[in-house]
């Protein structure tokens, strides 16, 4: 169970948040200009890294803030935690 | 006091007198023995058979690693326990114990002729043999190994006893109350940290307490009496909460653990009073200082499983700690010093014992200190054999060549009634490698012990790798003065003595002049898996050692192989002459020990299990005998019976008295949100299908919502409050999904809007009126309102007031009849509701359920998400063509509309279904086909929605049919159990197609 540090709330446990997935793949702004190819790597492909991935949280059962997360996922360590729209720390 | 008590001791009042019964059989203990010393002093041994081969098994040491003395206790009580360790439990007066996996009795077992045939049932037996004939498995093989698989007997009733949750925060938590966890708690306490120390037995000092040995002394005292000093003061220091019988169960990750305590389990059950039988703490610390010590590991020989033989500590503990002697002609087997110490107790007290090491020789303290009492010692040997059916009665031992792989000269036979052995001692790594930690290899003492990464947790004391009492206290001093930043403590300058030990020698399996397949050598003595197991899976091919575990299910009971690991990884080793270390283990998962579902559900049950939501309308439901049925978590009225009226016509009676004149529906369920915000049109816009920017302030409009992938997720008519404000509803069991979903979208794509959102489900109550007389209902509850129908026409709404009491007004319908939705503050819902019955009294006001609610519907074709779709249908599946806007430029889903799958002919298609026979109502999920001829037939859909009309007098349902958009007119069929259906594809809309009743 992990603790995570909220930007907005501080460290709770990992049971008030929610996982959304890999981070930083923005939605198309012009959908109807992308091809079935293109189209379907935004809406299907993710990557399963074993090591430090970049993934979406929600605070779900707190402030109910969706923020961003750098974990390492073969020993679960938080590198980094940092708002929606925030750049990604450089390591 | 029977024979085998020989020694009276501090820890067992001999002046309690404590009965029990074993097996049938009535015995007496005393107030602090456990189950096992008292079986032990009233010279009980046997106490199971093994799970295989049935072979008789006695108790084998003195705590949670106990393979062999599993016990069902309190057997024919709602109490019942099956698989506990008798040597962790407490005694207790009338405790009723029984053993396990035997048939018809411990001491006459029919299943013990799968000893004899025991070279037929090697490793992967069941794999091998149960594959032919193929029509026995049915028949013969499930129900029999079904019959004889499987560990005690679970209990039958609701289990009566109280369990509990308790969440708490510390600075510091140590698991482990002997010397090393004492040492380090009272550093913590000391330094003004929030410390706890858990400790799984009922009372603190692991195996210090009875220590009480020349050759080992701390200050110059006793290291017992030391510790009991120690003990002492720990408790009177503020800072420190001490948990004995509790054991740790998890270590996660972020010094998350749990730990269960046991609170009642040691009294008699008629002193338990109801109160909290056991409790889980989850615990989340700064720091963790793991102290979990060390187990002592078996030798592993041919016939080691005897009853008699047993741990050499285990034997020291239970005459030292109990009193108890295990045996009055013991024989030690050893491969290192510390089963020295048991040989001293012994001979201290004039008990005779000799002792076999494999060892060449050894001129340690404890060594000379046992040959001066006269202890004799066969050096450079092993055992053999071992004989005595119901426990051990003699060995037969042999000398080892110089290089230990093989025995030389000749046999000597040695009467025993009791065999200790000691293999030397395994660091328990379990909680560290559950956390995440990782290990190395210890060539020199063939252990794994911890490798720290983790700044906020160590591991001190023997499971980390000390075993000698000078280590033990120095290194615990100084590794936890360093992780807890302390400059001096009172351990600084503890003058310790004590024996060392200087000649090591270990040989996982020892050589035997018998033939490796005729030898019995046991390493999983709970699961039964020898060492020719072992080799025979390697020669099949198993190289993994997670393959070898499951194929020979080493490790796999309930003892998670605490003993049998080590063992078996060594003879891995060996056999495939690479090193240990290289190995790698098998992984431990938690919890360490089995916990109770009681336990893990805690407070969690009946009323409790899930949060009940109920509408503020609810009393009246009750009062008006509705059944309720559950949608989420809310309790909705399903339907209301009149005196003994079933469903089926409940339904038809509600459903008639909607359409004919009026009914009521309580509608607080559905999900409210509430938007505002200068963008709430666009996002509107975004979210739905179809065009929200020109909707009118006071006007309602119905919007269905997709995924990106372009299915429908959730529908539900939004209204527009005012210029920059909407209130949207949903579906009851999509409100959370939604607003959820929402927000996601608002906060991390379209960040730029200005919309917020809040949930205000529970702040209104609904009542729901609809039928032709609707109207005038509502000209009764509302007389200054004009209710024609240029004044507030379908889908507008308007504001309004009852008795001073704001509300809204919707007229908007999910059943096709002229319909109102007035919307309340919930704490006025039930008295709105109250009112509309008691006015609609003369138009004879029908208040129906969530059955007649979805049998209107679908009468006239609207659908339910969830239940008419299931994640696979877009709108154009569902034939709603006409909601999809194609001016929008974008909405969530529109481009995967024109996917090359979603554009797809083809895909199942929402329908009308109508039976040839009308009074024959279809089955909801049953499979349709066009074709039973040809094999195997195709499935092309299933009956969504079904339902008897009482308004059209005939069955009619809704459905998912393959292209079934060019299907109408068409017949098809759906096979049932007993016969064929047939059914003709129809439009969905089956009543009221120019939808004339809305304006009724």
């Amino acid at each position: 169970m992990f603790l995570i540090n909220c930007p907005y709330c501080g460290e709770r446990d990992q049971s008030e948040f929610s996982c959304g997935g890999e981070a930083h793949i923005v939605r198309p702004k012009q959908p109807t200009e992308l091809s079935d190819d293109q189209w379907a790597e935004y809406l299907f492909m993710r990557k399963n890294i074993k090591g430090v991935q970049f993934e979406r949280w929600n605070h779900a059962h707190g402030c109910r803030k969706w923020f961003n997360m750098v974990r390492d996922t073969s020993n679960d360590k938080i590198h980094a935690v940092y708002k929606m729209g925030e750049k990604p720390p450089v390591e | 006091m029977t024979k085998y008590r020989v020694n009276k001791t501090k820890h067992v009042d001999q002046t309690k007198t404590v009965s029990f019964n074993f097996d049938g059989k009535s015995y007496h203990g005393f107030d602090g023995d456990t189950l096992a010393s008292a079986l032990l002093s009233n010279g009980v041994h046997l106490v199971g058979r093994s799970f295989k081969y049935h072979r008789p098994r006695g108790i084998m040491s003195s705590g949670s690693e106990e393979p062999n003395a599993i016990c069902q206790i309190n057997e024919d009580t709602d109490l019942t326990e099956p698989n506990v360790r008798a040597t962790e439990i407490e005694l207790y007066e009338g405790l009723k114990s029984s053993s396990q996996n035997c048939w018809p009795s411990v001491n006459f077992d029919i299943g013990g002729i799968n000893n004899f045939i025991s070279p037929f049932i090697p490793a992967g037996f069941y794999y091998k043999t149960f594959m032919w004939p193929k029509s026995f498995w049915k028949k013969i093989y499930e129900p029999l190994i079904r019959w004889s698989a499987g560990l005690g007997k679970s209990p039958t009733k609701p289990d009566p006893e109280l369990y509990d949750h308790k969440h708490v925060h510390c600075d510091v938590l140590i698991i482990g109350g002997g010397i090393s966890g004492i040492i380090a708690s009272k550093i913590a306490a000391k330094n003004n940290l929030k410390t706890i120390l858990i400790e799984d037995k009922n009372i603190l000092g692991g195996s210090t307490i009875f220590q009480k040995n020349e050759n080992y002394k701390i200050n110059d005292k006793y290291s017992s009496e030391w510790i009991d000093e120690e003990i002492a003061e720990l408790k009177k220091l503020d800072n420190l909460t001490i948990k004995t019988r509790t054991s740790l169960a998890a270590y996660h990750s972020y010094n998350y653990l749990l730990a269960k305590e046991n609170i009642s389990d040691h009294l008699p059950l008629d002193k338990r009073n109801g109160d909290i039988r056991q409790r889980l703490w989850k615990i989340r610390a700064d720091k963790v200082i793991v102290a979990t010590g060390a187990i002592e590991r078996p030798l592993v020989f041919n016939n080691n499983d005897r009853p008699g033989i047993m741990l050499a500590n285990s034997v020291k503990k239970y005459l030292d700690f109990y009193g108890v002697s295990c045996g009055f002609n013991n024989v030690i087997f050893t491969n290192n010093d510390s089963a020295y110490e048991t040989a001293v107790s012994f001979k201290e007290k004039g008990i005779s014992v000799e002792i076999i090491d494999i060892r060449k020789k050894s001129n340690s303290k404890i060594v000379k200190n046992a040959e001066k009492l006269g202890v004799k010692i066969y050096w450079n040997s092993t055992i053999v054999n071992t004989f005595g059916h119901r426990k051990i009665n003699s060995i037969e031992i042999m000398n080892l060549s110089e290089d230990g792989s093989n025995v030389v000269g000749d046999k000597n036979r040695i009467n025993c009634d009791c065999l200790a052995v000691s293999g030397g001692w395994t660091p328990m790594v379990h909680m560290h490698t559950q956390s995440g930690g990782k290990l190395d290899f210890r060539e020199n003492d063939q252990i794994f012990i911890p490798t720290e990464i983790d700044k906020n947790h160590i591991n001190v004391g023997s499971c980390n790798g000390d075993f000698e009492l000078e280590e033990i206290i120095n290194n615990t001093n100084k590794k936890v003065k360093n992780f807890l930043k302390v400059s001096e403590t009172e351990f600084d300058n503890t003058s310790v003595l004590n024996s060392k030990e200087l000649d090591k020698r270990n040989i996982w399996l020892l050589p035997n002049y018998i033939s490796e397949g005729k030898c019995k050598s046991f390493i999983d003595f709970q699961n039964d898996s020898t060492a020719k197991d072992i080799k025979l899976a390697l020669r099949e091919g198993f190289k993994s050692i997670e393959h070898v575990k499951r194929y020979t299910t080493t490790g796999m009971a309930t003892d998670q192989g605490k003993l049998s690991n080590m063992h078996a990884l060594g003879i891995i080793a060996d056999t495939a002459g690479v090193k240990m270390g290289t190995l790698g283990i098998t992984t431990f998962r938690p919890p360490f020990t089995p916990l109770t579902f009681g336990s893990i559900v805690g407070r969690s049950v009946g009323k409790f299990f899930d949060i009940i939501r109920k509408t503020s309308i609810h009393e009246w439901h009750i009062q008006n005998n509705a059944k309720f049925e559950n949608v989420g978590q809310w309790k909705r009225p399903w339907y209301y019976p009149i005196n003994d009226e079933s469903l089926h016509d409940a339904v038809q009676r509600e459903s008639k008295a909607a359409r004919d004149s009026a009914g009521i529906l309580d509608a607080s369920t559905l999900g409210k949100i509430d938007i505002q915000g200068t963008d709430a049109s666009e996002f509107l816009n975004r979210v739905y299908t179809n065009t929200w920017s020109k909707l009118g302030i006071g006007k309602c409009r119905y919007g269905l919502m997709l995924n990106e992938d372009g299915m429908v997720y959730d529908d539900g008519v939004t209204t527009r409050l005012g210029e920059n404000h909407y209130l949207m509803t949903t579906t009851t069991g999509g409100a959370a999904n939604v607003l959820s979903k929402l927000e996601d979208y608002l906060q991390t794509e379209w960040p730029e809007l200005d919309v917020y959102l809040t949930s205000v489900t529970d702040h209104y109550s609904t009542a729901s009126i609809c039928g032709p007389n609707s109207k005038k209902i509502l000209t009764k509850i509302f007389p200054d309102k004009d209710f024609s129908d240029d004044a507030f026409p379908h889908m507008s709404y308007q504001n309004a007031k009852i008795d001073k009491i704001s509300c809204r007004i919707m007229r908007i319908s999910f059943t096709g009849e002229l319909s109102y939705e007035i919307n309340i503050e919930s704490k006025y819902g039930k008295s709105l509701w109250e009112k509309c019955i008691e006015v609609g009294k003369e138009f004879k006001i029908t208040p129906y359920g969530t059955e007649t609610m979805h049998l209107l519907r679908a009468e006239k074709g609207f659908i339910i998400v969830g239940q008419d779709t299931d994640g696979t249908m877009t709108p154009i599946d569902l034939q709603m063509d006409w909601i999809v806007s194609k001016k929008k430029y974008d909405f969530i889903g529109k481009r995967s509309l024109y996917r090359s799958d979603t554009i797809r002919e083809n895909r199942k298609q929402l329908v009308g279904l109508l039976t040839d026979d009308p009074n024959e109502v279809l089955e909801e999920g049953a499979q349709i086909v066009s074709d039973m001829k040809k094999k195997p037939i195709e499935m092309i859909g299933h009956v969504t929605s079904s339902y008897f009309s009482p308004n059209l007098n005939k069955s009619i349902a809704l459905a998912v049919v393959k292209n079934g958009k060019k299907m109408s007119g068409q017949k098809l069929i759906v096979p049932m159990e007993n016969k064929n259906i047939n059914v003709t594809v129809s439009e969905s809309v089956f009543l009221d197609k120019e939808n004339k009743r809305i304006n009724a």
